[in-house]
């Protein structure tokens, strides 16, 4: 499996104009998984901003993030910076009781003027402990790209797991909990054990690991996280992503292989899952088959995911952008790509736009900022964050993961009766 | 450091961004890391513009750091130049960019390039969106505006509309609103500006005999530079209301040298709220926070044109905490001049109110606290930017006012059998108003007051039996009342006594 190694795949790499969210973005949905962690943002009013714009409607429901906005005065002298922090902190548990976890989240201001958050957090944990942790982890843009803060959030969360020396297995990214549970009923049906989570979802029950645990990684833009794993002697099991049923199978099949189970057991076990994944797919397989899909980048889940609608649904890939591209992690999926697939990691975003203008795929992946101008162009699109924020891993979400890229397409057909008079209505 | 869990305003070049979008013809290059594009989909979202906005960012990275940012941002204007082909360029920094000091004024400058390029200094730690939006308006008006434009001649009087913007509260219904009414009493509209003018426009707003400032947020600044440069004196009452829109039409008319008398129309507002079944309004304690423009003109509405009494004023713009200051002390209540949301939250808890009129951030302290709630100010979410006309300015801005702000209450015949009858089953004293359907039950917390003195359950259980949007006010002056007689417990005979002592 590691011939896309050996045969490098050529990728087009550009710079210039990035239209991407930063890592403070992956607090969204972090704050949620893990339910009784805090994190606050050190950072300037566009920080807050973020977030909160990001966050839409959501914050409505007691958000547990915040951010410590710098002002002036703290910039004129650093030594005070600290104390204002510790007082920030302070005012927040004492709001918040129930927290258990608090990240320190850094920013680009917070990196530009280098403000130790590691030592901050360090003195806070002395101060607040043995009621709260206290950990640290960049999110800023200058460093991060979306999905890649909630790889520094976890690769700070990994020294502080406790060790063990027996064998056990280690998902890593954050999963819909609807989907944890399938995988866990599934790895059970194939006694694979036990199986932890990494993020778990309260943080006292962090997941042990030692020189005898294996991973799996469940998201794509884990680098860090399975770096510092591998430091404490953890083994990551190379798998394609469990997007798709095969993709899931060929996740559940590296695990599977470590655990020594037998194939025909393994088969037993997944084939219903499989066989109803795979007639869920056909409906969208008729609907989305010969169609021209042109991927921007946002949160690295688009090789995987190009390589779903390729294989599976067989779609064809225009241009798949990513913002980075973990060549290691990614192996088995670029092995799986249709030969001759454009690649492309970082971004020039008008150079890129001209491409998609010049190929006029039947369906773009991109985020909020360019999908309303691109419609408005008559181009069809599919915003990419939901791919983040929807459960679309695993056999029974294979089918909704389609009807994702079917749902434009359904519309744009629906709405065929009443074109828009002259292309865009201007808004203001 | 201040801790904010939600903040009211952008920093200052999100509101250069609503300038520039607003705009033809400009392009904004803004120095920022990667990221900061977020800024973009509040415009191609909340708002539905269907393009893009006209800026270009560098998204420095950190690798960048180390090498020579300022390239970066040459590049990048060079670039935007070559692309857009704007009549004008602004340039300037987000607050990361401050901090590395890269000098966007003189980088831009040392391009040579055939349009005027304005620098812009937003200082993203000490100042805000509506700010930044001023600063960069007054910036381009001076670089632009043409100082031999000569005055228009012959005709009618000609004005120009200054304020409206990009991510505007009703900026784009108010405009179509005022246009019509300024028609009407035989006024033109020269510039409209910045929404929808070019830098051309720009350079003719000399041409006018007076300028109209519609958001005294973003185009104060401007249009005192614009009085003291081209000599045009300015209207500064904001028509928001029936009376403000009458004062508004009285003031063009002196200032366009019009008949005092001169016809503009009506609005339904006032015959709404004088048929009967308005009576039930009187005297509603009404909460009002958003900027100043708005919060200000909603308290003379809420007071003069509703019959709603003003129980709470206040705004997040401190650059006009004077004039709120001077608008509360005339309602006779002391203003709230914060940007914290949790001020807000606290004061509105104390008070009480009928009826909360503020942000998107009120809304939520509404539903917290089971208040009804209308949005009368920025910030808001998408569902404020209605594809129906739904202007607040002008006539028919008032009536859309009426509507809006009655909407959230309980109906009159609602709230007398409410009171009347309020142990049945399905039409109780926790019922949300039945038109608003049973989603919009408030997930109340059953006592947002805290406790100063104890309360017999006698007492307790006469208590429930008054409506509940109104409970909490009577909580508070039971409490009030007991604490200033020194009574320990409350009984049924101290609710009746506090009753009887506040009533007027």
């Amino acid at each position: 499996m590691t011939a896309a190694l050996a045969d490098p795949v050529p990728v087009l790499r550009e710079r210039g104009q990035r239209e991407v969210f930063c890592g403070l973005t992956g607090i969204v949905w972090l704050h949620r998984k893990i339910q009784d962690a805090f994190f606050l943002v050190v950072g300037s009013r566009t920080c807050a901003h973020l977030i909160q714009s990001a966050a839409g409607v959501m914050i409505f429901a007691e958000p547990r993030f915040a951010t410590a906005i710098i002002e002036e005065r703290d910039l004129a002298g650093l030594a005070d910076m600290n104390e204002e922090l510790d007082r920030v902190v302070d005012q927040l548990l004492a709001r918040r009781p129930d927290i258990r976890l608090l990240f320190l989240v850094g920013s680009c201001p917070s990196e530009v003027i280098k403000l130790d958050l590691g030592r901050a957090a360090a003195r806070l944990s002395l101060r607040h402990r043995p009621a709260v942790r206290i950990l640290s982890y960049s999110g800023s843009g200058i460093e991060t790209t979306f999905t890649q803060g909630e790889d520094a959030c976890l690769a700070a969360l990994v020294p502080e797991l406790p060790r063990e020396e027996g064998k056990s297995l280690l998902v890593v990214g954050s999963l819909a909990e609807v989907v944890e549970d399938q995988f866990r009923r599934i790895f059970a049906d194939l006694e694979i054990g036990p199986v932890r989570f990494l993020p778990p979802r309260r943080a006292e029950d962090l997941p042990p690991v030692g020189p005898e645990t294996s991973f799996l990684l469940a998201q794509p833009f884990l680098g860090e996280t399975a770096r510092t794993l591998e430091e404490r002697g953890a083994t990551r099991l190379e798998a394609p992503f469990p997007l798709g049923a095969e993709g899931t199978t060929g996740w559940l099949a590296a695990a599977a292989a470590a655990w020594r189970i037998e194939p025909d057991r393994f088969r037993d076990v997944i084939s219903p899952c499989r066989e109803r994944s795979r007639n869920a797919l056909a409906r969208y397989r008729a609907e989305l088959a010969g169609k021209r899909v042109f991927f921007f980048p946002d949160s690295q889940l688009e090789v995987p995911l190009a390589r779903f609608l390729s294989s599976e649904l067989g779609m064809e890939l225009v241009e798949v952008g990513t913002p980075y591209l973990h060549r290691r992690h990614l192996a088995e999926e670029l092995a799986l790509l249709p030969p001759g697939t454009l690649l492309s990691e970082g971004q020039h975003v008008e150079r890129q736009l001209d491409r998609c203008r010049a190929a006029r795929p039947d369906i773009t992946v991109c985020g909020l900022g360019l999908a309303n101008p691109l419609e408005a162009e008559g181009l069809t699109t599919k915003w990419s964050i939901e791919l983040v924020f929807t459960p679309i891993h695993g056999y029974e979400q294979a089918a909704d993961l389609a009807g994702l890229f079917a749902r434009p397409l359904r519309r744009r057909e629906a709405l065929s009766g009443m074109p828009m008079a002259g292309g865009a209505a201007p808004c203001s | 450091m201040q801790l904010t869990l939600w903040t009211y305003e952008a920093p200052p070049h999100v509101g250069a961004m609503r300038i520039a979008t607003a705009m033809e013809g400009v392009h904004y290059v803004l120095h920022a890391p990667q990221g900061d594009t977020y800024a973009d989909l509040l415009f191609t979202m909340i708002e539905r513009q269907a393009k893009r906005p006209p800026v270009t960012y560098t998204t420095f990275q950190a690798r960048d750091l180390g090498g020579d940012t300022a390239e970066l941002f040459k590049t990048a204007v060079a670039e935007a130049y070559e692309r857009f082909r704007p009549q004008a360029l602004i340039v300037g920094a987000s607050c990361t960019a401050e901090l590395i000091q890269d000098d966007p004024g003189g980088l831009a400058r040392a391009l040579d390039l055939p349009v005027p390029v304005v620098p812009l200094e937003l200082p993203a730690y000490q100042k805000k969106e509506n700010w930044g939006a001023a600063e960069t308006f007054y910036r381009l008006v001076r670089a632009l505006a043409d100082p031999a434009c000569p005055r228009h001649a012959g005709g009618r009087p000609r004005c120009n509309l200054l304020g409206p913007a990009a991510l505007g509260f009703r900026h784009r219904d108010d405009v179509t609103e005022i246009a019509a009414l300024l028609d009407r009493i035989g006024v033109d509209v020269g510039v409209v500006a910045p929404l929808g003018a070019s830098p051309a426009d720009l350079a003719r707003l000399g041409e006018a005999d007076f300028n109209v400032v519609l958001y005294p947020e973003i185009a104060s600044t401007a249009a005192r530079w614009l009085q003291k440069t081209f000599g045009q004196p300015i209207v500064a009452t904001v028509p928001i209301g029936v009376g403000a829109t009458r004062d508004f039409v009285a003031e063009v008319a002196r200032v366009a040298g019009l008949p005092a008398d001169v016809a503009a129309g009506a609005s339904r507002l006032p015959w709404y709220s004088h048929s009967v079944d308005s009576t039930y309004l009187t005297g509603k304690r009404v909460f009002i926070f958003g900027d100043a423009t708005h919060a200000i003109a909603a308290a003379r509405i809420a007071r003069d044109e509703l019959g709603f009494t003003v129980a709470g004023l206040g705004t997040y713009g401190r650059e006009f905490a004077r004039e709120v200051r001077e608008a509360a002390a005339h309602h006779g209540v002391e203003a709230l001049v914060t940007d914290d949301y949790l001020e807000v939250e606290a004061r509105v808890a104390e008070l009480q109110p009928d009826l909360v009129l503020g942000t998107q951030m009120e809304r939520h302290v509404a539903k917290r606290l089971g208040i009804p709630c209308a949005v009368i100010s920025a910030p808001v979410h998408v569902q404020d930017f209605p594809a129906r006309h739904s202007p607040q300015m002008g006539f028919e801005g008032a009536n859309v006012i009426f509507d809006t702000w009655v909407h959230p209450l309980m109906m009159g015949l609602e709230e007398h059998l409410l009171t009347m009858f309020r142990e049945d089953f399905e039409f109780h004293g926790e019922a949300a108003p039945s038109h608003l359907g049973t989603a919009a039950t408030p997930d109340r917390k059953p006592d947002p007051a805290p406790h100063s003195a104890g309360w017999a359950p006698d007492a307790e259980r006469e208590l429930r039996k008054v409506p509940f949007f109104v409970r909490g006010k009577a909580r508070r002056n039971t409490e009030r009342f007991a604490r200033e007689q020194g009574i320990a417990l409350i009984t049924v005979e101290t609710l009746y006594h506090a009753k009887a002592h506040f009533s007027s």
